[in-house]
């Protein structure tokens, strides 16, 4: 065996294991769906062979939720960014280093504890008997939010913000600060200066938490379940009915194809937008 | 093997002793050739008292053990834990629909579950469930059960599963909130509409929400007619905004005071009642569901004898006692109908008067599987 054969057959043999387990954990069961997505619902419910092209004419009678999916998750996504960023910036920028690391595991410490729980404490937070009483006491009258998109909402921040600030805080700390430096010497105003020089360098890392957050919002079931209350209604729990409940796989099957495409499509426009963007500025920075 | 037993010296005893502790042959093996087997049959029928150990004394391993919330007695699954050495996992599910799904799709590991009266049928067909060998749950007296709450386990003359509990489908309403005295599912959804707008729920479980929907209009609890069920589709689309929530699990609402009315099974309302007496149970006059919940055990389980016993432990009577009692859901079994507290036997709640129970429907088998019924569900959700 010679030298390259030899490496070649490291790789191999180093890649096999990750190869394995995307084919038979991917690959295979994404087969199985689009195999299913073309059959009928046996009449017990389940799976029988067919092709016709049905269930995806189906698609439309669960518009309500992938309207809600697709409203409620970019919107969180947003939100999340939003407050995510002032979080990474100041642990990134202001804070000693020396506490960074403790800050950093603060914020992932509420991954310690069941999601489940959590979900039911932020029921009682939303509750009658929770937030919605203190605004009454403030004179802000019948004030409904558990079961309602705000929940769904306020449970989409907090439940991913902990994915949003590091990605964000890893693109911050790389800012090299004599650039903020050289735009302040400049002349620009430190608006200027965040929005020209800060803002478009950590634009990966934005990119990275929200995609993160999209990815896990547009499947989410529990969340929709616990603080929407069965009135809030996403994707994620239209499959788990399908596949639970009315035991229809074919269009379960169906409705998945439909998600993964609609995921597929959304994430490759959005990093093509956003990395185009940041590049060129990373360009006319150079 | 030799069926003959001969003189057995002490230490031809401890080899073969040794070698059924070491699982090289069987235990029926063991006690033949040991001549204990038959000792022990002797002995056991002469001593009463040991018959039961007898029968705990090979099991082990653990019992998935798949049941509904607040279902059980956590005392008498300790206790069986103790006394048997078999751990018992506890997985509790939020629709029929959803049992029969995981077993459909298969590999579940269940060895004990609680299918409700109307799905046993299904189970069969699907040959998903075993027959049960009634001679391995000798705590179960067919002839202290009422009919009604037995036949559906019953298919062709065998036995597919024995009954747990009983029960009702009404709706409770809490009576500080809400003053007006609804009796029937009409008044329920017109108040859903009108001054409970927000307050209102509903069972994430096509049964017994589209059933109480048909019954608005005085139909069958059961009916797959397609013009009904449209009748019923809508209703539930004109009060879905007015909904607080579709959730099975609608005791903490209610308890928080999110909720203010729910329709509701028998056991959850004695629940509420506990610590809330303001809390009303109504079963309405237009009827809705009674129903009974039975064990079973799923094909495929991997600890048929634990099955067994468990099923067979929490059917003793003194055991199902406490079952009733933590669970606040009528029994079917009259021995242990005796030994319950007055209280719960005087409870209206949980054993109606025979008027009010009288236009209560079973479910139906036919439910279970229209796919129009679990269409409309899922339109309803997602509307």
């Amino acid at each position: 065996m010679n030298d390259k054969q030899h490496s070649r057959a490291v790789t191999v043999a180093l890649l096999a294991p990750a190869g394995v387990f995307f084919f038979f954990l991917l690959v295979l069961p994404m087969v199985v769906v689009l195999v299913f997505s073309f059959g009928e619902r046996a009449p017990a419910g389940g799976y029988a062979p067919a092709f016709t092209f049905d269930n995806y004419l189906n698609l439309p009678a669960r518009g309500k939720a992938f309207f809600n999916t697709l409203t409620l998750a970019p919107l969180g996504t947003l939100l999340t960014a939003i407050i995510a960023f002032p979080v990474a910036y100041y642990l990134a920028v202001r804070v000693h280093p020396k506490w960074r690391v403790t800050m950093l595991v603060l914020i992932m410490a509420p991954f310690w504890t069941s999601q489940l729980l959590r979900y039911y404490a932020w029921m009682m937070i939303l509750g009658s008997k929770g937030i919605p009483s203190w605004l009454a006491l403030l004179g802000f009258g019948d004030i409904r939010l558990i079961n309602t998109p705000w929940a769904v909402l306020i449970g989409a921040v907090y439940g991913f913000l902990p994915l949003m600030v590091p990605p964000i805080y890893v693109s911050l700390e790389k800012l090299d600060k004599r650039l903020l430096e050289a735009s302040a010497d400049l002349g620009a105003t430190p608006v200027a200066t965040f929005l020209q020089i800060t803002l478009p360098l950590a634009i990966p890392g934005v990119a990275t938490g929200s995609m993160l957050v999209f990815i896990l919002l547009m499947g989410d079931f529990i969340l929709p379940q616990y603080l929407g209350g069965g009135k809030v209604f996403f994707i994620g729990n239209a499959l788990v009915d399908l596949f639970l409940q009315s035991r229809n796989w074919p269009y379960g099957a169906a409705v998945s194809v439909a998600l993964v495409l609609i995921m597929l499509a959304t994430i490759y426009f959005y990093m093509r937008f956003i990395l185009s963007r940041g590049d060129r500025r990373r360009a006319v920075l150079v | 093997m030799s069926k003959i037993i001969g003189h057995l010296s002490a230490s031809k005893f401890l080899e073969e002793l040794w070698r059924y502790q070491k699982g090289s042959v069987t235990r029926r093996h063991f006690l033949g050739v040991t001549g204990l087997g038959l000792a022990t049959s002797v002995l056991g029928s002469a001593v009463p008292g040991l018959r039961p150990r007898k029968a705990h004394a090979a099991l082990g391993g653990t019992v998935n053990f798949t049941t509904w919330p607040s279902y059980f007695a956590q005392e008498n699954l300790d206790n069986f834990t103790k006394e048997t050495g078999v751990k018992i996992n506890v997985a509790v599910f939020g629709s029929n629909e959803e049992m029969l799904a995981k077993l459909q799709a298969g590999s579940t590991g269940w060895d004990v579950f609680v299918p409700t009266n109307y799905t046993i049928s299904t189970y069969r067909d699907l040959n998903l469930i075993e027959p049960l060998d009634l001679s391995r749950l000798a705590n179960y007296d067919a002839t202290q059960v009422e009919e009604r709450f037995k036949s559906e386990g019953i298919i062709g003359g065998q036995v597919y599963a024995v009954p747990k509990d009983w029960g009702t489908t009404g709706f409770v309403y809490n009576s500080k909130s809400a003053p007006q005295k609804p009796t029937s599912w009409k008044e329920f959804w017109d108040l859903a509409q009108n001054e409970w707008t927000g307050r209102a729920m509903v069972h994430d479980y096509q049964l017994t929400t589209i059933g109480n929907a048909l019954k608005y209009y005085g139909y069958s609890f059961n009916s797959n007619d397609e013009k009904q069920l449209a009748d019923a589709e809508k209703l539930l689309l004109a009060a879905k905004p007015h909904l607080f929530g579709i959730n099975s699990d609608y005791k903490p609402s209610l308890a928080a005071g999110d909720a203010w009315v729910s329709i509701c099974w028998t056991g959850d309302a004695v629940q509420l009642q506990r610590d809330q007496p303001e809390f009303v149970y109504v079963l309405a006059k237009e009827g809705g569901e009674i129903w009974t919940d039975y064990y079973a055990v799923p094909k495929g389980g991997q600890n048929l004898d634990a099955a067994y016993a468990l099923i067979d432990y929490l059917l003793m009577p003194a055991n199902n006692v406490k079952e009733g009692i933590a669970h606040g859901y009528p029994l079917c079994d009259k021995r242990a109908i005796s030994a319950m507290p007055k209280e719960l036997i005087d409870n209206p709640v949980l054993y109606p008067a025979a008027e009010a129970l009288a236009p209560l429907e079973f479910g139906a088998a036919a439910t279970l599987i229209n796919p129009m019924r679990a269409e409309i569900m899922a339109r309803f959700k997602a509307a």
